[in-house]
């Protein structure tokens, strides 16, 4: 598709121009932008922005949650060539530095004061950022620095170049072409600086437009944008598909509000990652647990009726007629008033990604009907790479390579893909560009995974992650952490795991117990708690939390190639793992090896066979300052089966 | 800060207030600049809040005058009050437990509202606009002290810290010229006390309200204070910029205590 993201919105304002493009809420209302407007707010953007120095080629920063104008900002640097970066809005301002020096970034546009204070911050070792724009005025009338303007005043000084030379923006947008660079997504980047990944138009819009045909979406689909939008799963849902199919992009009013305003809107395409889906799971059951018994025996019978036939009817298989009535009384009765109260009536397609989710927990949402699927792909293959049909939607697969998309799988394991959305390079960086995108045209995803009987991709863990078992019982057996700390995330009580096994004898794990799934259960077997290290340590939570390691370890046990991953040893720590303090990355995900020399006293207890062991740890607040934790931390042993198929 | 203080607003003079042969306030004089943040402190029982109460009419002072804009009186009548534009918040809350947060809020629109009982309970023509006007209002206070999540709840199911916030409010949906804050940060951690901080001066700096602040915690007094009056056992002991009261050997006494 020879087209640009500029030309898109232009072609939607031309051919339907009083449609909805975006909605926002705000004072309580829904308030809508058609397409016409978009087109003259993201015109007087871009001549402000002309008229401020912005050139083509350069690149310019995004901070901020979503925002209309902050999208129309997007469109309208893309507009004069320019390329617009988008930051994590909860990223400090020393994580904002290298970004901003290496995309040698001079214009930045941000969303409010703590926006403009951490990027005054970040400019002390940013000198050339010269220009910072905001869109929320508020509390920065008395801010007085250098370069510093709202987006109002932009827009104005817009609008009069706008009188002077009509024809300007509409000749800038004619210049810029698909191989054109369109944007630029910093990966949050387990180890080392992160690494700028570069598209260009035609990759996204080819990617989002293979999407789109997948799930036959159209204009008239609801989305509601609440990711951060720096990430490219929030970039494709609600920027490039948004453009290529013409649909409505809804802004909640704050973080707060996200689940009320999922209610209101009711998006029939949605996305999120397992925890977003787990986390809802949760608040229904332990809802539930305080409902009366009337309520809660109901809930539980017809959903057992689900868990039985849901997914069969999902999937379009025979049911019989006793069964299609019972799942009709109880879509009536439960599952219907349990989808619009999740905000899922409408749902015609729900996406999860970007880490694995729980079978119980897939299968609960197919089961009230909610057609929820899974897809792989990365910020370097502009996400869509495998997707799931929707017939056949898998917990443990991630579906079939959709169109234009060819798999092979290494002879070490590794999944190499070949699209025509894979990534121009990394920006500045010819070496790691090089180590991922091999001559011949394959992408290395470092993903280790096989190809299953159905054609569906089955992903088992990060290339680099699959280690060895060295000595003990299981020598030289596989382990793969990150599929053995899934197995134990599918449990409502493990909020977060990190497993350690590669070059030990053994595999143990590290535990995060989810606080409100835990406190609900303290609370209801009136076992009294002083916060979270105190719960996390009480003897109970130490039963429970075995228990889910033991049925995890009876679970290994009959996979014949990680029967040796099973965990022999535990402990529950006493602080939750935290992106402030570096342990998780932005996207929260657990940075092993960090965590393991953060807390190498208790990786050591776990090993040597201790009972409990001392940790003293600095956390970081929100606000910067920094305290620290100490605790002694309890250590126990779990159950371990012999493997079933070596048994036999 | 650029902010321009303005002549003197509220003017207090030798106010007295006496229960039977209880002394709660002695001979107290201060007055409030237009724009200013003004601070009372004291330590507990010093009559902080009865001085509070004397300027909004529900106590009447047995001595003493109180001139607001030029205005003299020598007690002040609550709805009076309400009406020159002083509005303020409470100790220990007042807000109607069983009902929302937007009907809180628009209770503080109550003297604003124009339309009569029956036209609103048949929301005839005037009426139903009047009150989509108010509701705007309130959805900007809404917006503002940014507790758009908990617009329907009601506000005995809230902790207390947003409690309190929808006590300001409340206050602010007068859009008061005035705002007098009783211990707006007591029992608050934190986090919720900075958050407070931050509506108190964006309060000020946004809508150009002059505060008057009724505050124990001493960090946050200086922080955001113009300037501050120190109270004791219903004594003016000092007067002045934070720094100056700061030093001031009555001011230390009073809080620290005496050697003996």
């Amino acid at each position: 598709m020879q087209t640009t993201f500029p030309r898109l919105m232009l072609k939607h304002a031309a051919e339907r121009p009083s449609a909805p493009a975006l909605r926002e809420k705000e004072y309580g209302i829904w308030q809508t932008t058609p397409w016409s407007d978009l087109a003259k707010l993201v015109e007087a953007i871009a001549c402000g922005l002309h008229q401020a120095g912005l050139q083509r080629g350069e690149h310019m920063v995004i901070v901020g949650s979503n925002r209309p104008r902050l999208s129309a900002t997007m469109l309208a640097a893309q507009s004069l060539g320019a390329i617009p970066v988008n930051l994590y809005q909860d990223a400090a301002a020393p994580e904002c530095v290298f970004p901003v020096n290496n995309a040698e970034v001079r214009f930045c546009v941000v969303e409010d004061q703590e926006q403009v204070d951490k990027m005054l911050e970040a400019r002390e070792q940013c000198p050339q950022l010269t220009h910072i724009v905001y869109d929320d005025p508020r509390g920065l009338r008395n801010y007085v620095e250098d370069g510093l303007g709202s987006l109002d005043e932009l827009i104005a000084a817009g609008q009069v170049f706008m009188a002077q030379h009509p024809q300007f923006f509409h000749l800038e947008v004619e210049k810029g072409t698909s191989d054109d660079v369109a944007a630029m997504f910093f990966t949050s980047g387990t180890t080392g600086n992160p690494k700028g990944v570069v598209h260009t138009h035609g990759t996204l819009i080819d990617r989002a437009d293979a999407g789109a045909e997948f799930d036959k979406l159209t204009s008239a689909e609801d989305v509601l944008a609440y990711m951060p939008p720096a990430w490219i799963g929030q970039n494709i849902f609600s920027y490039a598909q948004w453009l290529v199919c013409g649909y409505v992009v809804n802004c909640p009013e704050s973080a707060a509000t996200v689940t009320i305003d999922l209610k209101e809107i009711g998006p029939t395409y949605y996305f999120a990652p397992p925890r977003v889906f787990e986390g809802m799971l949760t608040s229904v059951m332990i809802r539930m647990e305080d409902a009366g018994n009337f309520k809660r025996k109901m809930f539980h019978t017809f959903m057992d009726v689900a868990k039985k036939v849901g997914p069969a009817l999902m999937d379009g298989q025979p049911v019989g007629l006793v069964d299609r009535i019972k799942y009709a009384l109880g879509n009536w009765m439960v599952y219907g008033p349990l989808r619009n109260n999740l905000g899922f009536s409408r749902v015609r397609v729900a996406y999860t990604a970007g880490e694995a989710i729980g079978p119980d927990l897939f299968t609960f949402y197919r089961s009230i009907g909610v057609n929820i699927k899974q897809l792989y792909g990365s910020t370097e293959t502009a996400v869509f790479v495998c997707l799931q049909p929707d017939n056949e939607a898998r917990a443990d697969t991630v579906g079939v390579p959709c169109k234009g998309v060819e798999i092979k799988v290494a002879d070490n394991g590794e999944i190499l893909v070949k699209s025509p959305g894979l990534l121009k390079g990394y920006y500045k960086n010819p070496e790691a560009t090089a180590e991922v995108l091999t001559a011949d045209g394959w992408y290395h995803t470092s993903d280790a995974g096989f190809i299953d009987n159905n054609g569906h991709l089955k992903i088992i863990d990060r290339v680099k992650d699959v280690g060895r078992l060295l000595g003990g019982a299981n020598d030289g057996a596989m382990f793969a952490p990150k599929y053995v700390e899934n197995k134990l995330k599918f449990f409502p009580f493990i909020k977060e795991v990190v497993a350690y096994g590669d070059q030990r004898e053994k595999a143990c794990v590290m535990v995060n117990i989810d606080f409100d799934a835990v406190g609900n259960w303290a609370e209801r077997r009136n076992l009294p708690y002083a916060g979270y290290t105190d719960l996390a340590q009480k003897p109970e939570v130490y039963e429970l939390i075995k228990d889910c390691v033991e049925k995890v370890n009876a679970d290994l046990a009959e996979d014949a190639l990680l029967a040796g991953s099973q965990v022999s040893r535990f402990l529950v720590l006493h602080k939750e793992l935290d992106a402030d303090d570096g342990e998780l990355t932005r996207t929260n995900k657990v940075r092993r090896g960090f965590i393991a020399d953060k807390y190498k006293p208790l990786v050591d207890g776990l090993y040597e066979g201790k009972t409990e062991q001392f940790i003293e740890t600095v956390v970081k607040f929100e606000d910067g300052r920094t305290g620290s934790v100490s605790a002694t931390l309890k250590i126990s042993d779990a159950k371990t089966f012999t493997p079933v198929k070596a048994a036999a | 800060m650029s902010k321009v203080i303005g002549d003197v607003i509220l003017d207090v003079q030798n106010i007295s207030l006496r229960f039977g042969g209880v002394k709660a306030l002695t001979d107290i004089s201060f007055n409030v600049k237009e724009h200013e943040i003004r601070s009372i402190i004291g330590p507990n029982g010093a009559g902080k809040s009865s001085m509070l109460n004397c300027i909004n009419g529900v106590y009447t002072p047995s001595e003493g005058s109180i001139t607001f804009r030029g205005q003299t009186f020598d007690h002040m009548n609550s709805r009076q009050v309400a009406e020159m534009g002083i509005a303020r918040t409470f100790q220990n809350l007042a807000l109607f437990k069983g009902m929302s947060v937007i009907d809180n809020i628009m209770t503080g629109r109550n003297l604003k509202i124009k339309s009569n009982l029956l036209m609103q309970a048949l929301r005839v023509g005037p009426a139903q606009r009047e009150e989509e006007e108010h509701r705007e209002k309130v959805e900007h206070i809404i917006d503002f002290l940014e507790i758009q999540a908990f617009r329907k709840t009601p506000v005995g199911q809230l902790p207390y810290g947003l409690q309190k916030r929808v006590d300001l409010g409340r206050a602010l949906a007068m859009e008061p010229q005035v705002l007098l804050l009783d211990e707006p940060m007591a029992g608050m951690n934190l986090e919720e006390k900075q958050d407070m901080c931050r509506f108190i001066l964006d309060v000020n700096d946004e809508f150009g309200t002059t505060i008057v602040l009724i505050e124990h915690d001493m960090g946050v007094v200086m922080d955001i204070s113009d300037r501050v009056v120190v109270l004791d056992y219903g004594k003016k002991i000092g007067d002045g910029e934070p720094e100056e009261v700061r030093n001031n050997e009555d001011v230390i006494r009073a809080y620290l205590g005496t050697g003996h």
